[in-house]
């Protein structure tokens, strides 16, 4: 048992990673990762809802009539981000702004709708959560991996705090104005999933 | 699991409260403080467009009414221009006055796509030492690609400059219209020339490049894959700094200045 628990929590950070095996949540994961700390709000939302989504649709899961379940989960997503919404909003609003319309789209992040689907709906509420939670922790790591190369090499700085000196201020980093874009982020997943795929060689699909 | 259609009737309509009442709970639990860091977000963005803060310092609610107190708010008519004093600035919501018919008036035809003007609006003055103004800043709404855009302008009292402009509030596609934010284009304003000699607003955001401050004042660049919402900028500036809205009150702030 303890076993299965560590497997469903320790599974999606590399195994089944949601964003690098299942390959989905990318868009807000090339939306938010520019800087360290937006990326680490944005992963602990993540967390909560996917966690809470997981727990809520597995405890009604034998309630849920089949016909109308995706509508259901959905309202309970729906229900569960503009909470999150309202709790970032009061206690850190700068980086709530920062976020802007990305916490909103939670609710269409497929990671979440996945997880509901695929797993709360077959198991018990202890198993949901604890997968609902690792799946989170898989997206979050993927995130501030990401986050942290691209703050590193396009701002030179780590949650904010200055490590390369840039040369606009006198220093000799050059930042790479590539990593604060979009497509930056698209490089920096590709080359993650070419390493986890070449650690774990079972992760390649076949031709 | 298959279920008769009422069960599914009762189990939606179920949800659908209890889903209600929680998002509910949470909003009234947590409204006011929302409001208050929305309230010092935009103070915050007066300083930072009246050149009293610096876009990327980290002040305190404390350090924010502290500067906040270096300017002067003013709640002005619209249509003379002049101060009125029996308002009370703290609690005046612009926005609660131009939503209700008895405060507010059938905006004129314009691209801004403005429906309704208050009667009254805060304007914010800064005088010097000697209790000379030295720089008015002004609130600007208009509409962009998805969304309204709130922000504010900084005129020095000449009305010869532009000090700056920024935006506290717009639902804007992030990377693209979004990039209203961007310091580096939030930095090609100051210095660029807001009206011709009759006081007609003429700055404009042009497609592509504009020249530099001093070849090119009446230019600002629009931004790259956001032509809607530089056009809206553009619209903006041209409605509320023309004679319809603000006219009257930076007639009487040039005769003021000239007077004295």
């Amino acid at each position: 048992m303890a076993n299965s628990v560590k497997r469903t929590l320790v599974d999606p950070l590399f195994n089944d990673n949601p964003i690098t095996l299942q390959v989905l949540g990318i868009c807000s994961a090339l939306a938010v990762t520019t800087r360290m700390d937006t990326a680490l709000v944005m992963s602990v939302a993540v967390i909560a809802v996917l966690a809470f989504s997981s727990l809520f649709v597995s405890l009604l899961r034998n309630q849920i009539p089949t016909s109308i379940r995706i509508i259901v989960q959905l309202t309970i997503i729906a229900s569960l981000v503009i909470v999150t919404d309202q709790i970032l909003k009061a206690y850190v609003f700068e980086i709530s702004k920062q976020l802007s319309v990305f916490v909103g789209l939670i609710i269409t992040n497929c990671i979440i709708m996945g997880r509901a689907e695929a797993y709360a709906m077959q198991n018990t509420p202890s198993k949901s959560l604890i997968d609902g939670i690792g799946n989170g922790l898989g997206y979050g790591i993927i995130l501030m991996a990401t986050a942290f190369l691209r703050e590193l090499l396009g701002s030179g700085s780590v949650f904010g705090v200055p490590v390369l000196p840039l040369a606009t201020e006198g220093g000799w980093y050059n930042p790479n104005g590539l990593m604060v874009l979009a497509p930056g982020a698209f490089f920096i997943i590709g080359f993650f999933i070419w390493i986890i795929r070449t650690w774990k060689p079972d992760q390649v699909e076949a031709d | 699991m298959q279920h008769s259609a009422s069960y599914n009737i009762k189990f939606a309509t179920a949800l659908c409260v209890v889903c209600a009442v929680i998002v509910s709970l949470a909003f009234e639990m947590l409204h006011t403080r929302y409001e208050l860091n929305a309230a010092l977000d935009k103070q915050r963005n007066v300083l930072i467009v009246s050149g009293l803060a610096d876009e990327d310092e980290d002040l305190s609610r404390e350090e924010v009414e502290a500067r906040i107190s270096n300017i002067q708010t003013v709640i002005i008519d619209l249509q003379t221009g002049m101060p009125v004093t029996d308002i009370d600035p703290g609690t005046f919501d612009q926005r609660k006055q131009a939503t209700n018919l008895l405060t507010s008036r059938e905006a004129p035809d314009n691209r801004a796509q403005v429906r309704r003007l208050p009667e009254h609006v805060m304007v914010y003055e800064a005088r010097g030492s000697d209790e000379t103004l030295s720089m008015v800043v002004l609130p600007i709404e208009g509409m962009g690609l998805w969304s309204t855009l709130y922000g504010y302008i900084a005129l020095d009292a000449d009305l010869e400059t532009i000090l700056g402009l920024t935006f506290y509030e717009h639902r804007e596609t992030p990377g693209l219209g979004g990039e209203v934010d961007n310091p580096r284009w939030k930095a090609l304003w100051p210095g660029r020339r807001p009206f011709d000699e009759n006081l007609q607003p003429v700055i404009s955001v042009i497609k592509g490049r504009a020249g530099s401050v001093n070849e090119d004042p009446y230019n600002v660049d629009g931004l790259s894959g956001a032509t809607i919402t530089s056009r809206g900028v553009d619209h903006m500036l041209k409605f509320w700094l023309g004679a319809e809205v603000f006219g009257p009150y930076l007639q009487r702030i040039k005769q003021e200045r000239e007077a004295s």
